[in-house]
């Protein structure tokens, strides 16, 4: 327990990394998400068949080699940089592959919140002259995301968890210095570790919860 | 609207056919709707009615054929046809008002997004729209709130809100339970009598005989006979026309 308090600020420290991948990554994810759901359902049959493959591929493969591909393939022998700072380096190519990789959930919900717009929403909306990109921005993806707020919430905890992965490629976030800890109090493992188990609870509980309550107040009324 | 006006084509359909899979849905059909007419369509279900009022805005795609609106052949996608469609209303059986906007807002949402009106402006006009049809003190509300009749006569604003030259009706009556058939009725009939141009696919033979200028009747995918409502309700030349008549005015 003491060496739980005597290291709070590390661990805070830790999870503070956590929290800022987690809110770029959810970020870039939902953008990216979007316009990957938007192109599975234009009238562009290559667009969709290039979203399906994104998303296939994606989905399919394992997080630890699409991280460990960013940080060793694009980040050390492709030598892409966006610092001189190699730890801010591996934070952001982290953060490429972890987006890369959650924006395939996301389209997927958002393609499911898609499904459930009764399709005469779309045609009053051509009918009156919108565009494609229009009907999409104002009558379907508003109504498709207040459909899916609760998947996206539970993608969004999935991304906070995955976060660890990113210790494949030495960012400090929470599982990285939990391990770094263990090594330095290696009495104190237990406390330890319950006390990163709780940090996530503090993290996930809450989005849970607030993605639940987001989904019954923001729902379309039909 | 000048008397020359009035007498040239709006609409017109020639040798037009649609197919679902193996279902002929219209076959053959010729139409021709002038400016300032209102055509109503009816026919027994399954007839093609909603799709020949669906292929003239493009919802639904055709075969073979020619349609020109306006004087111009129908474009085929993209802006053009957008562009199309923001001249045509539109009223559907299922009302469709955007169910995450409040009513003012789905009688703005075209002025703004398609005309490019400033939304000031867009919102004193819907106001003026949502009036006439006697939706006003409805404006904050969302479409869940309003009974169907009341929701019909936002769809007809709606339409109305874009000064389309031709405003198309999908059965607007039928989804809608019988004390407020009325209400949308009164509504389409006042436009009639205002000029605007309008098909109409309806089972109220009593809107076509007020507010008709001509009766099509259609059934299995053919356009069997056209005439002036008198003349068609009193009178058919068709046997089928004569036998879907004494099915439905028993009584």
């Amino acid at each position: 327990m003491s060496a739980l308090l005597e290291e709070l600020p590390v661990i805070l420290g830790a999870f503070w990394l956590t929290v800022r991948l987690t809110l770029a990554t959810a970020v870039a994810a939902l953008v990216l998400g979007t316009v990957l759901a938007a192109m599975r359902v234009s009238p562009l049959a290559v667009l969709r068949t290039v979203a399906a493959a994104y998303v296939n591929a994606l989905r399919n493969t394992p997080l630890t080699l699409v991280i460990v591909f960013c940080g060793l393939g694009l980040g050390l022998v492709l030598d892409v940089s966006f610092s001189d700072s190699l730890s801010t380096n591996y934070l952001w190519l982290s953060i490429i592959g972890l987006s890369l990789y959650t924006a395939a959930f996301v389209c997927e919900a958002i393609r499911s919140g898609i499904n459930t717009v009764p399709i005469g929403q779309a045609e009053a909306a051509r009918a009156l002259g919108l565009t494609f990109l229009q009907n999409l921005r104002h009558i379907v993806l508003p109504q498709a995301f207040r459909a899916v707020i609760a998947p996206l919430g539970s993608v969004l905890i999935a991304l906070i968890k995955n976060t660890t992965i990113a210790a494949a490629i030495g960012v400090a976030e929470a599982s990285l210095t939990m391990k770094s800890l263990f090594e330095q109090h290696q009495e104190a493992v237990v406390p330890i570790f319950l006390g990163f188990a709780l940090g996530f609870l503090v993290l996930t509980l809450p989005v849970g919860l607030l993605f639940g309550w987001l989904a019954k107040r923001l729902a379309v009324a039909r | 609207m000048t008397e020359a006006d009035r007498s040239t084509s709006l609409v017109n359909l020639e040798k037009v056919n649609k197919h679902f899979g193996a279902l002929h849905v219209l076959r053959d059909i010729d139409l021709d709707v002038t400016r300032g007419e209102v055509v109503v369509v009816i026919g027994p279900s399954g007839g093609g009615k909603s799709t020949l009022c669906r292929v003239i805005n493009r919802l639904e795609t055709i075969d073979s054929g020619a349609i020109t609106f306006d004087g111009h052949s129908l474009a085929v996608e993209g802006r053009a046809l957008a562009r199309l469609r923001s001249e045509v209303g539109m009223v559907f059986q299922q009302f469709n008002l955007f169910a995450h906007k409040t009513i003012l807002e789905n009688v703005t949402l075209g002025p703004t997004k398609v005309r490019k009106i400033a939304r000031g402006q867009a919102e004193q006009r819907g106001m003026e729209l949502l009036e006439r049809v006697g939706i006003a003190s409805q404006a904050a509300k969302y479409p869940a709130q309003l009974s169907g009749g009341q929701q019909q006569r936002v769809a007809i604003a709606r339409a109305l809100a874009m000064d389309p030259k031709m405003i198309l009706f999908d059965e607007p009556t039928s989804a809608l339970d019988p004390e407020m058939v009325q209400e949308v009725l009164d509504v389409m009939i006042s436009l009639a009598r205002d000029g605007m141009t309008m098909l109409v696919v309806t089972h109220e033979m009593g809107f076509a005989r007020r507010a008709a200028n001509r009766v099509v009747f259609m059934s299995d995918g053919q356009i069997i006979e056209q005439a002036a409502p008198d003349e068609f309700f009193t009178n058919p030349s068709t046997d089928r026309a004569r036998d879907f008549l004494s099915k439905i005015l028993t009584h």
